[in-house]
């Protein structure tokens, strides 16, 4: 019955089919198999993953949630918790980028509330290939207009991320949608189904035929047949959604729920197995009682859709016609379609005769976890080919250059499609180093920044996984935040590839050192594999999302300079490392040479610098060097700054001119300072063992930067700006 | 009964989508379009009513809803009594 | 002076409007929810920003058959002040209270950014405590804020001084530039013949705390109160 064709269909190899027959005890009936196959996909179950994710730190004395749960908690403070994390969308962004975005928003969103927060703050890590190319410029128009129309429509705002631009990405386009919320530490809800003879409601949208087989897409590479696919994308419904979570936070508030479970990936299967796994219960439901909006629907198909905007409650049997009252306020459905059982098996019924009757233990937790084969790279990349001595002159036009990558440029085309200040948080405007939303009523404020430069990963894995965290870290610093809790998104190719599934155990071996060097927690995250087209894999590209607290957000500071005439001062200091580096990549084409190297020891000094000098009031503006190194990193000051006045710099390093401009050596900032201030912060980097050097002034209609003496860039702050700004809309306007 | 009802902008409302689907369309190279204008399908499922009430119903629900008269106007027909 | 605000399903911006009424301006504030046909005695109606419906059909469009608007309008008729921001200013128009309709941003995009309108009438409920001229950064957020009225009502709007706000740049100039929607006329506020019904797409809530940016929206709010 169940012949090898049926099983590649459903993505599972033969030795899982066996084990399958093994644990149930017979062979599955189809609706069983397709259980299997979304259940046991790697989107759902993290089998190749889970091995290595093991050894990320996860424990702090301020989690109140670490992984295994829809989102993780951190606790900040007054009563009040933090729920967070980022989920990718990319398979689906591939095949139609408007909805494929909009729905992982609405997917990340669901994860939040369902746990009883109210989502206050999205962000997002796009990327795509390069912009000449036209189907780039579609992807990239439909994703973003995507996650503008859900985002706005939910009233959440979208605060920041971060848009990358990279051929590898030309067939998979990456979309790690991030979501945060806040809630009161005693009101949070968990995926739990109680007690057995507790009722089960659906509750939200109805079932139809979307989606289906979404999990075990995006656990499979595409190839030239993926065009049939596309009914495997969802539709999204904000309006629904909103009325979702208004509907949900009322019944938590009023405390008439017991477990609550949104159906994301795998629909009703994932939402009913895992909630009963969860409580170490059974759970039975009849599908003739679930709301559908399609015809003639099979329990295989009304199982595996994915239609959006649905939750699966559990609730006392006499508090159930409370919670009904409440969905029906808000014109929802809200249907009671099961009750929790005992016994441990989810059994589901279908025109009267049972139509699943599988034990969830071996749906949830028996998925085999893979060791898989890992191969290391070769070096060779390692070494940059022989660089033509850098020219003199040309420097600015080299700036200007790097200023008109896109990866460097502006984005406010992007955040500009954005509602970013619904709510009334946020205390910044995108762009800048981190996020910055205020807590009302308070003095404390959020910062948080999403960051991972897959280059790095690329070339050197475990030192691109270090850095991804220590930049993430640095940005929040800049704000004076300190970081309280990760989590992260790992982009990866197909990892039955040995040297893909090397890249993944390195990349989580240098995140997981960096965490515990900065000891912060990792509350969750997602893995998105098989980001491959035909045969091309993605970059490794790990995104990190950092949430870190200010303290008093009356002492906020911004990357932009404050005034004229204030002393710029570089604390940190610059090697010769070109390696990885953005102008490597744009002035001779080259992705070469190894990633800079860093030292955490070193970087950690540099962010406590910075942080304590910003709460001794010390500093007048402050920035991370990252790509495009210092000269875009001190041209970026000037843009950011209100005026837009520029500033003069001279370097003396004994190092190559372009190394000291344009490298991105790590654990570097750039600050301004008042002129009396100055020594009382040269003082503060020497206590703490970090190199600082006042290098220039602020001020002035130019950015001016001489090495020894010599004058390497003299352009107008003004033009600069323009091209900054103008680089990403001239792609779009239409000609 | 189906009816259906199209809503497009009034001729002196200016229709921004409209024109930039005309300029795709001549960038694909169908340079004879020489206009087009952007509007709304509704196609509503009608029971329990005779063709004469529809009729008189039908136009009223279009204007007082789903078109805004101030910039939209509507055509309707029956396309399957 | 107390507020209602109403809240249409898919409202998103009536939590940040009852907070500053409530916590900034200081004034007794309550929701009043779209299915109800109470307004609670209050003094001002505010009908808030969001995607009322999902702004499904037009924006506005479903909103504005909601039960509690029977109660706004004859409110509205009676002398009653209503002042409806971005999506609420829809529903006016969509009410009929306000003259006119809203069409798509003239780049057919989403615009979340701070603009600057300039006061056009200081004799106003809402702009007395202002000056004619002054320059307000506010911030908008919007896809249908392109302002469309047929001409013989532009010409009434015009001749009646119903344009409250109008987009302009720093210094006051009504330039293209600064009129990022496209909306005939500048027009970024309108008041009805009578004066007690005003609509503005911009967001004064967003503009209301110095650490959000700008303070310049409360002088709507002060003016408010202050000819109560």
């Amino acid at each position: 019955m169940i012949d090898q064709k049926i099983l590649d269909d459903h993505n599972l190899t033969r030795n899982e089919y066996d084990l399958v027959v093994k644990l149930i005890g017979r062979e599955p009936n189809i609706t069983e198999l397709g259980i299997f196959s979304v259940m046991w996909s790697e989107h759902c179950s993290y089998k190749s993953s889970k091995f290595y994710l093991k050894q990320l730190p996860t424990k702090g004395k301020n989690v109140v949630q670490g992984p295994g749960e829809n989102a993780g908690i951190i606790d900040i403070g007054g009563g009040q918790v933090i729920v967070f994390k980022i989920e990718s969308h990319n398979h689906p962004s591939f095949i139609e980028p408007f909805q494929g975005a909009a729905t992982g928003v609405g997917g990340i969103l669901r994860d939040i509330f369902t746990m009883g927060a109210r989502p206050i703050a999205l962000m997002d890590s796009l990327r795509f290939g390069p912009l000449t190319v036209p189907k780039n410029k579609a992807i990239m128009d439909g994703v973003v207009s995507g996650i503008s129309s859900y985002g706005n429509s939910m009233g959440v705002p979208t605060v920041g991320g971060e848009v990358y631009f990279n051929d590898c990405y030309s067939l998979n386009p990456l979309v790690n949608v991030f979501c945060l919320g806040i809630a009161e530490k005693e009101k949070i809800f968990y995926a739990k189904t109680g007690g057995s003879g507790n009722a089960v409601l659906y509750v939200g949208s109805k079932t139809g035929r979307d989606g289906i087989h979404g999990a075990s897409m995006a656990s499979a590479e595409f190839g030239k047949e993926t065009e049939h696919k596309r009914p495997n994308v969802q539709v999204g419904d904000p309006f629904k959604e909103k009325l979702l979570v208004e509907a949900c936070l009322e019944v938590m508030a009023q405390e008439l729920i017991v477990g609550i479970q949104d159906m994301g990936a795998a629909g009703l299967t994932c939402s009913t197995s895992e909630m009963a796994a969860k409580s170490g219960t059974g759970i039975e439901i009849d599908l003739d009682l679930v709301p559908q909006r399609e015809e003639g629907m099979t329990p295989y198909e009304i199982m595996l859709s994915e239609s959006q905007e649905r939750m699966l409650i559990s609730a006392k049997p006499e508090k159930v016609k409370a919670v009904k009252d409440v969905f029906a306020k808000w014109d929802l459905d809200a249907v009671e379609i099961g009750k929790v059982i005992d016994g441990g098996q989810l059994k589901v019924w279908f025109g009267g005769k049972l139509a699943v009757d599988l034990p969830v233990a071996a749906i949830v937790d028996l998925c085999p976890m893979y060791e898989r084969p890992v191969q290391a790279a070769a070096q060779s990349r390692h070494e940059i080919k022989e660089l033509t001595h850098p020219l003199a002159g040309d420097y600015g036009l080299i700036l200007t250059k790097l200023l008109s990558s896109p990866t460097i440029a502006d984005k406010e085309w992007v955040y500009r499609q954005y509602d970013h200040m619904v709510l009334t948080n946020t205390a910044i405007l995108p762009g800048a180093d981190a996020a910055v939303l205020r807590i009302k009523d308070t003095k404390k404020a959020l910062a948080m920044t999403l960051d991972g430069n897959s280059l790095y990963a690329h070339l050197d894995p475990r030192r691109g996984g270090l850095i991804a965290v220590a930049e993430a870290c640095r940005n929040l610093a800049c704000h004076g935040a300190r970081p309280v809790g990760v989590t992260n998104c790992l982009n990866f190719g197909n990892p039955e590839k040995p040297e893909v599934m090397w890249q993944f155990k390195e990349v989580v071996e240098g995140m997981s050192e960096a965490c515990r060097a900065f000891k912060i927690p990792v509350t969750g995250g997602n893995v998105s594999f098989y980001n491959d087209t035909e045969g091309v894999s993605i970059y490794p590209t790990p995104v990190l999302g950092v949430v870190g607290l200010i303290a008093d957000i009356d002492a906020l500071v911004m990357p932009g300079f404050k005034e004229e005439g204030d002393v710029v001062v570089l604390l940190g200091e610059t090697r010769e490392e070109l390696g990885g580096s953005e102008y490597l990549k744009v002035r001779f084409g080259r992705e070469e040479g190894r990633p800079p190297s860093i030292d955490l020891a070193r970087e950690k000094a540099v962010q406590e610098l910075c942080l304590e000098a910003i709460e001794k009031g010390l500093l007048q503006s402050a920035h991370d060097i990252s790509e495009g190194g210092l000269a875009v990193c001190a041209a970026e000051c000037s843009f950011f700054s209100k005026e837009k006045f520029g500033c003069e710099i001279d370097l003396h390093e004994e190092i190559r001119s372009d190394a000291l401009l344009f490298g991105e050596t790590q654990s570097r900032l750039l600050a301004s300072v008042k002129p009396w201030r100055l020594k009382k912060l040269l003082g503060l980097a020497e206590k703490k063992g970090v190199k600082a050097a006042a290098i220039g002034r602020t001020g002035g209609k130019n950015l001016v930067i001489k090495h020894k003496e010599r004058k390497l860039v003299n352009i107008s702050v003004e033009d600069g700006y323009k091209t900054w700004k103008e680089t990403i809309p001239n792609y779009f306007r239409i000609k | 009964m189906k009816i259906r009802i199209l809503v497009s902008f009034k001729d002196s409302v200016l229709d921004p989508q409209g024109q930039t689907v005309k300029n795709a369309l001549h960038t694909l190279g169908y340079g004879f379009i020489k206009d087009v204008r952007q509007g709304k399908v509704f196609e509503l499922e009608l029971a329990g009513i005779s063709r004469a009430d529809a009729e008189k119903a039908i136009p009223e629900i279009a204007d007082k809803v789903l078109a805004n008269p101030i910039i939209e106007k509507f055509t309707w027909q029956i396309i399957d009594a | 002076m107390k507020f209602g605000v109403v809240v249409f399903p898919g409202s998103n911006c009536d939590f940040d409007i009852f907070y500053v009424l409530k916590n900034v301006v200081k004034q007794p504030t309550t929701f009043l929810w779209h299915k109800d046909h109470d307004l609670r005695g209050v003094d001002c109606v505010v009908l808030p920003g969001g995607f009322a419906h999902g702004d499904y059909l037009r924006s506005g469009a479903i909103a504005r058959f909601s039960p509690l608007m029977k109660e706004v309008k004859e409110f509205a008729d009676r002398g009653g002040l209503v002042m409806g921001i971005c999506n609420g200013f829809q529903v006016l128009l969509e009410l009929g209270l306000l003259p006119g309709a809203m069409l798509r941003n003239k780049n057919l995009k989403f615009l979340c950014q701070f603009v600057r309108i300039r006061i056009e009438n200081e004799k106003t409920r809402f702009t007395n405590k202002g000056k004619k001229g002054q320059v307000l950064s506010i911030p908008i957020a919007h896809f249908d804020g392109n302002y469309y009225a047929p001409p013989e009502t532009l010409e009434e709007i015009e001749a009646n001084g119903q344009a409250v706000f109008r987009y302009s740049d720093d210094a006051g100039n009504l330039t293209e530039e600064a009129n990022v929607n496209g909306s005939l006329h500048n027009i970024a506020g309108l008041m009805n013949k009578r004066g007690n019904v005003m609509g503005m797409m911009p967001h004064p809530e967003r503009a209301s705390e110095a650490l959000l940016g700008s303070a310049d929206g409360r002088v709507i709010f002060e003016s408010l109160i202050a000819r109560f």
